[in-house]
């Protein structure tokens, strides 16, 4: 008698549980009220600085468009979701967001293995997934579903090789890679065959894994090769710590990096060890342009730092994707997925965004230089067939002309940059640090 | 030549680290039979507590010697204390029992110590303050040690000397040794002998709460569960030099360190991936515990039925 009381007790209670479901949650696929939008990203875990900073800049812009009457009288609301910066939590998240909450498009990550687990949940369930930040190209490839707001890796890859071969005039380049991440393993290969074919040589490639405690194994080694320049594609946990014994090993020539880099936290780990570095990044705070620098006030005013490249390609994908659903005139994911796919010269704050064939934004990147707690502009670099529009940050004091010209062996289109800034004096010899030696 | 050598003095310190770690499996193995799985997570909480001690003291602007000397201390005495209250909380009830219940209350309080600091701090890695102003000296060629790692080696080889002391020249490390050839005798020669093992987890603590900090200026980023396989790998230092023995850790520690570094930095020559530095470790504990079960230094008691 018991059991059954229990049994029919737990069917009553799964049936409710099951009544409650059907009726969806806010979203609900509905075409009138508020829109849902889901947000998922590392906001506790190794990579938290990312996914705090991307989901400041998300709502940010979620706050903007609500402010100015939402998206055709339809307000938006974020729900964010916690992956701490593991791809299988990231996988779990994105289903909570889709069966549970049904938002009807997704905004998230920043690391690319996060995005490759949690994309094939979008692609299925057809809710339009857009990243703002993973550059791996793997991550489009996933499916009609996923597009994103930033340039891929082959680019940023190639844009470090050019930079070091043209720029800095380095000829031997030693590369340090974070073995397991698909973002690190994708920049080594664009970055090792672009600076091959410049007529660089890559004299070593050492490998560490994210999480270990000692790099000076990998550095010593690197060190004995003697490079001009150390190309290190990692996140900022790992490269501060990395940069920090690589000036213990008394090692002169500058690291390279890329977006991975963008932290506060990065200065926090390495100090001044990091002073003469460059990475490539997505926009720079310096770039005098009014729409970049109202944003980076707002930013500012309203969480109190200056906005890393994350929150401001988040405020993008945020900004792109109202946008598409303003064009859709609908929160269906095949219409939607449609309108994101359509996306041609939305003016962003990390420029302008269109989306090529495979829903990759076609962007130039900035060049920067690290210097005591700053992100030093030093040059713009452009994709293949797109010219610097007037507004780019070509009239930043810190360089002197950056007007495009054709490289023809190249896949890139560099800015003509004849005299490198001052900060970037003595490029032959490509060595840092001169003054660091010990005092 | 100078690259080895560069590679050596790598080696060399994060095995001093190790060692720190080793004595204190070593320890209370030698005392009580039990294999500390806490240990490691009393490193992390030593690196912990270092952190907040620099930023509530304020030496966290800059770096002062000062500051280091109060912040290693500090930290050493707040682990001894932890290290005292897991051992009574947890340990001293059980310990009538099997063995095997008092292991796997020490795994539970290892996983315990990780996710009340997880819950509490979040497991993002934090930056621990620059306590020590950073700088290298050329030793010849390219070979280059920083005041960091003369840091490490100075205060480990002080500390590995003043533990010699306390268990050789002092009253207490006598009842300590009494205590470890047999805890029953030790009790009946008057010996207090909680208080003892108490003493014993306390020092033990102390010495990784040490390892935490330094390491923390070798490498300044610090999270809750950076102690697990720091602790694993000094376990198996412990191991490989003869656990219970004093000396043994200290040269199980330094080995695994320098060959650590050695795969790391000569692996890819003979085709091992620097990704198999953490396998090597265990590769040598299956090796040690095939060939020489005892350990390097340890020597083979025959047990008495």
């Amino acid at each position: 008698m018991k059991r059954i009381l229990l049994s029919l007790g737990l069917i009553a209670t799964f049936l409710f549980a099951l009544a409650c479901e059907r009726k969806g949650g806010p979203g609900a696929g509905g075409q009138t009220g508020t829109i849902v939008i889901g947000y998922y990203g590392d906001l506790s875990g190794r990579t938290s600085n990312f996914g705090q900073s991307t989901k400041a800049g998300v709502e940010m812009a979620a706050d903007e468009i609500n402010k100015a009457g939402g998206i055709d009288g339809r307000q938006i609301q974020i729900l964010s979701e916690d992956d701490e910066g593991r791809p299988e939590k990231a996988a779990t998240v994105v289903t909570k967001l889709i069966d549970q909450d049904r938002v009807v498009a997704l905004l998230g990550e920043v690391a690319s293995g996060n995005t490759l687990a949690a994309a094939p949940k979008a692609q299925a369930a057809k809710v339009p997934m857009i990243s703002p930040s993973s550059t791996n190209p793997a991550v489009t490839q996933v499916g009609d579903y996923i597009s994103r707001v930033c340039f891929i890796d082959p680019f940023q890859g190639a844009v470090m090789a050019q930079f070091a071969a043209n720029t800095l005039k380095a000829k031997k380049a030693a590369i340090m890679l974070d073995f397991n991440s698909p973002y690190s393993r994708g920049l080594t290969e664009f970055f090792e065959a672009s600076f091959k074919k410049l007529g660089g040589t890559i004299v070593d490639k050492q490998s560490y894994t994210q999480g270990d405690r000692d790099y000076k194994g990998q550095l010593t080694a690197i060190r004995s090769k003697n490079p001009d320049v150390i190309y290190v594609p990692g996140y900022y946990g790992e490269v501060g710590v990395i940069a920090k014994q690589a000036k213990q090993l008394d090692i002169k020539a500058p690291m390279l990096g890329g977006d991975g880099w963008d932290s506060t936290q990065l200065w926090d780990l390495g100090g001044d060890a990091l002073n003469g570095d460059f990475i490539s990044n997505h926009y720079s705070v310096d770039d005098p342009s009014p729409a970049i620098q109202k944003f980076v006030a707002d930013y500012k005013a309203r969480n109190g730092n200056v906005p890393d490249a994350l929150a401001a390609l988040g405020y993008d994908a945020m900004k792109v994707l109202a946008d598409a659903i303003k064009r859709a005139g609908t929160t269906e994911g095949p219409k939607l997925k449609d309108a994101i796919a359509a996306t041609k010269g939305f003016v962003g704050v990390t420029g302008t965004i269109s989306l090529d064939k495979d829903r990759n934004a076609v962007k130039p990147a900035v060049v920067l230089k690290l210097q005591d707690k700053k992100y030093i502009y030093q040059e713009t670099i452009y994709p293949e067939g797109m010219t610097a529009p007037v507004s780019a940050p070509a009239t930043t004091p810190a360089t002197s002309s950056t007007s495009p010209a054709a490289a023809p062996a190249s896949p890139l289109t560099k800015g003509d940059k004849p005299a490198p800034p001052a900060k970037v004096a003595s490029p032959a010899a490509a060595t840092k640090k001169a003054a660091a030696t010990p005092q | 030549m100078d690259t080895f050598v560069q590679q050596l003095i790598n080696g060399l310190t994060i095995g001093a680290i190790y060692a720190l770690i080793a004595l204190g499996y070593t320890m209370v193995y030698g005392i009580l039979r039990l294999i500390n799985f806490a240990h490691g997570d009393i490193y992390m909480v030593g690196a912990f507590v270092g952190y907040f001690l620099a930023f509530q003291l304020g030496f966290a602007v800059g770096p002062s010697l000062l500051g280091l000397s109060v912040v290693l201390i500090g930290s050493m005495i707040a682990a001894a204390l932890v290290g005292m209250a897991i051992e009574r909380f947890a340990y001293r009830p059980i310990r009538k029992y099997a063995r095997m219940t008092t292991l796997i209350t020490a795994i539970g309080v290892s996983l315990l110590i990780e996710n009340l600091f997880v819950a509490k701090l979040g497991a993002a890695p934090r930056a621990f303050p620059q306590l020590l102003q950073e700088r290298s000296y050329t030793l010849f060629g390219n070979a280059a040690i920083s005041k960091s790692q003369i840091l490490i080696f100075a205060v480990s080889v002080a500390l590995m000397l003043l533990l010699q002391w306390v268990i050789f020249k002092t009253k207490v490390g006598t009842a300590m040794r009494a205590v470890s050839f047999n805890l029953n005798s030790a009790k009946l020669m008057g010996i207090n002998t909680d208080f003892i093992i108490s003493f014993t987890f306390a020092l033990g603590s102390a010495l990784a709460a040490a390892g935490g900090v330094l390491t923390a200026q070798y490498n300044p980023q610090i999270d809750p569960l950076m102690g697990i396989i720091t602790g694993l790998k000094a376990f198996v230092a412990a191991v490989l030099g003869g656990i219970g023995n004093i000396p043994g850790a200290v040269l199980g520690g330094l080995l695994i360190g320098i060959a650590e570094t050695f795969v790391v930095g000569y692996g890819q020559n003979v085709g091992v991936p620097t990704t198999f530095r953490d396998a090597v470790a265990f590769a040598i504990l299956i090796l040690v515990l095939l060939f020489r079960p005892t350990g390097l230094l340890g020597s083979t008691v025959q047990e008495k039925v």
